[in-house]
């Protein structure tokens, strides 16, 4: 099990059409150990499709993935944050235990890898509250705890801080500069360009399906290559490509 | 009408009424509980699997909802009569015989309403449940756990059905005193020998169950509800 890695993730090549729209075209990439990648772009830009490949949740009409050196799509070490995440009918300590025991651990571990990870996200005090009843910020965090219950060295996150407030905000990304200190590799999607240069090392800038230019984060901001990228940062709103 | 009769034969706890309403809740609920443990993992399945025919089955599931309970009655009486192919276990006429016809009458509405209920929960579900690499075993359990309200519901169409039907457990059954006579036999028999008061005591024993089981329910579900979200 400790042998098995999802890094690097390798992108070659990745299309995906569907309903004779072309999402993503022929995008290559390498996602690597380090600081975390954020997917950028405006709406539209098949972000959320990237993530869903990059999970192994669907194939991709054309080109390859691998994890690892893996192209197998079992999502071992890997787990994923929604943009909307889905809260089981349960309570809050019911649905990280869930996403701990799928993820194998021990029955006996339970209580205490769910202690920690409630301790991790801050929901100690909402433990037995039904999730779905939780705010937008608190079930984000329930859905991190679930996420991070699966111990994974890449965590995919797409649109982490949507919809939430400043506190709200602070405490997630908080969690993902956690775990992201600790070791886990993090691909997060954002549209929005502050929290990038907040928390991501480099920067995939897509739009349209197309990835438009990779550079670590200082460059792409100081020195952004393409007009696309330029406006983009700049406020634009970018409706053509 | 005699009401007074009907009242009197309540509060008086007799024996053999108590009897007859024993037996059948016995049945109705022994049926209920058959008809779910068939019919929850049937309809789940039904709700993930594609074969050829799926649409079919879903339509003729949907339509058997309906199923008249005296033709239910007659296939089981051919089935459990003498010369039938299980006529050697001796069944017919027996409240077993009873609990088997009911069971196949409500299965129907089991299966349906779970399928239904779990297809829409796995709508919601899939992506969150894919990625945490669950089985499709794991998935059927997870899903029919966090379907656990919605499916006290469909047990109880399936229980209000089994009460109130009369033809079934009617042929089946033959509706013999102290052995095989539920409430609504009961009830058909005394209207017909003309002793309202009895089959008027009957009739409001039956829905005063009938409203005391959804009511319960219906607690229950508001309860968990409330705690499960």
């Amino acid at each position: 099990m400790a042998a098995i890695t999802n890094l690097p993730l390798l992108l070659r090549n990745v299309t995906y059409r569907t309903g004779g729209q072309t999402l993503l075209d022929d995008i290559s990439a390498t996602i690597s150990n380090g600081a975390p990648t954020a997917i950028l772009g405006p709406n539209g830009a098949g972000k959320s499709t990237l993530l869903h490949l990059a999970m192994g949740l669907m194939a991709p009409t054309g080109g390859w993935l691998s994890w690892g050196g893996r192209t197998e799509t079992s999502p071992i070490r890997r787990a994923i944050v929604f943009q909307k995440p889905v809260m089981l009918r349960r309570t809050v300590r019911g649905n990280v235990t869930f996403a701990l025991s799928q993820a194998g651990v021990p029955s006996k571990e339970l209580e205490n890898r769910l202690q920690s990870l409630l301790q991790r996200v801050d929901l100690v005090a909402l433990a037995d509250r039904p999730a779905r009843r939780l705010s937008g910020g608190e079930q984000k965090r329930v859905a991190l705890a679930r996420a991070l219950a699966r111990e994974p060295d890449l965590l995919l996150l797409d649109e982490p801080t949507a919809d939430l407030d400043p506190a709200a905000t602070r405490a997630v990304e908080q969690i993902i500069a956690g775990a992201a200190a600790s070791g886990t590799k993090i691909l997060m999607v954002s549209h929005d360009a502050a929290q990038v240069r907040r928390l991501a090392g480099d920067i995939l800038f897509l739009v349209k399906g197309r990835l438009r230019e990779s550079a670590p984060t200082t460059k792409f901001f100081s020195e952004t290559a393409t007009p696309l990228a330029q406006s983009f940062l700049r406020g634009d709103l970018l409706t053509e490509a | 009408m005699d009401d007074a009769g009907a009242w009197r034969l309540i509060v008086s706890a007799d024996p053999a009424l108590y009897a007859i309403v024993y037996l059948s809740l016995k049945i109705s609920l022994s049926a209920v509980l058959a008809a779910g443990l068939i019919g929850f993992p049937l309809g789940a399945l039904l709700a993930f699997s594609s074969f050829p025919g799926r649409g079919a089955v879903i339509v003729l599931t949907n339509a058997l909802m309906g199923l008249p309970p005296v033709v239910v009655g007659l296939c089981v009486f051919l089935a459990l009569s003498r010369s039938g192919p299980l006529g050697s276990l001796g069944l017919l006429f027996t409240p077993t015989a009873m609990i088997i016809a009911q069971t196949i009458l409500i299965m129907p509405i089991i299966i349906a309403l779970t399928r239904q209920t779990i297809e829409d929960l796995w709508g919601e579900y899939r992506n969150e449940l894919l990625a945490m690499g669950l089985s499709p075993l794991g998935r059927l359990i997870a899903l029919l756990y966090d379907a656990r309200i919605s499916l006290l519901t469909t047990l109880l169409a399936g229980f209000g059905r089994a009460a109130a039907e009369v033809g079934a457990v009617m042929i089946v059954g033959g509706n013999i005193e102290g052995f095989t006579r539920t409430m609504t036999t009961a009830i058909a028999l005394e209207t017909s020998k003309g002793d309202l008061p009895l089959a008027m005591g009957l009739g409001l024993i039956l829905i005063a169950i009938v409203i005391a089981i959804n009511a319960s329910t219906w607690l229950l579900g508001a309860f968990a509800r409330n705690r499960m979200g």
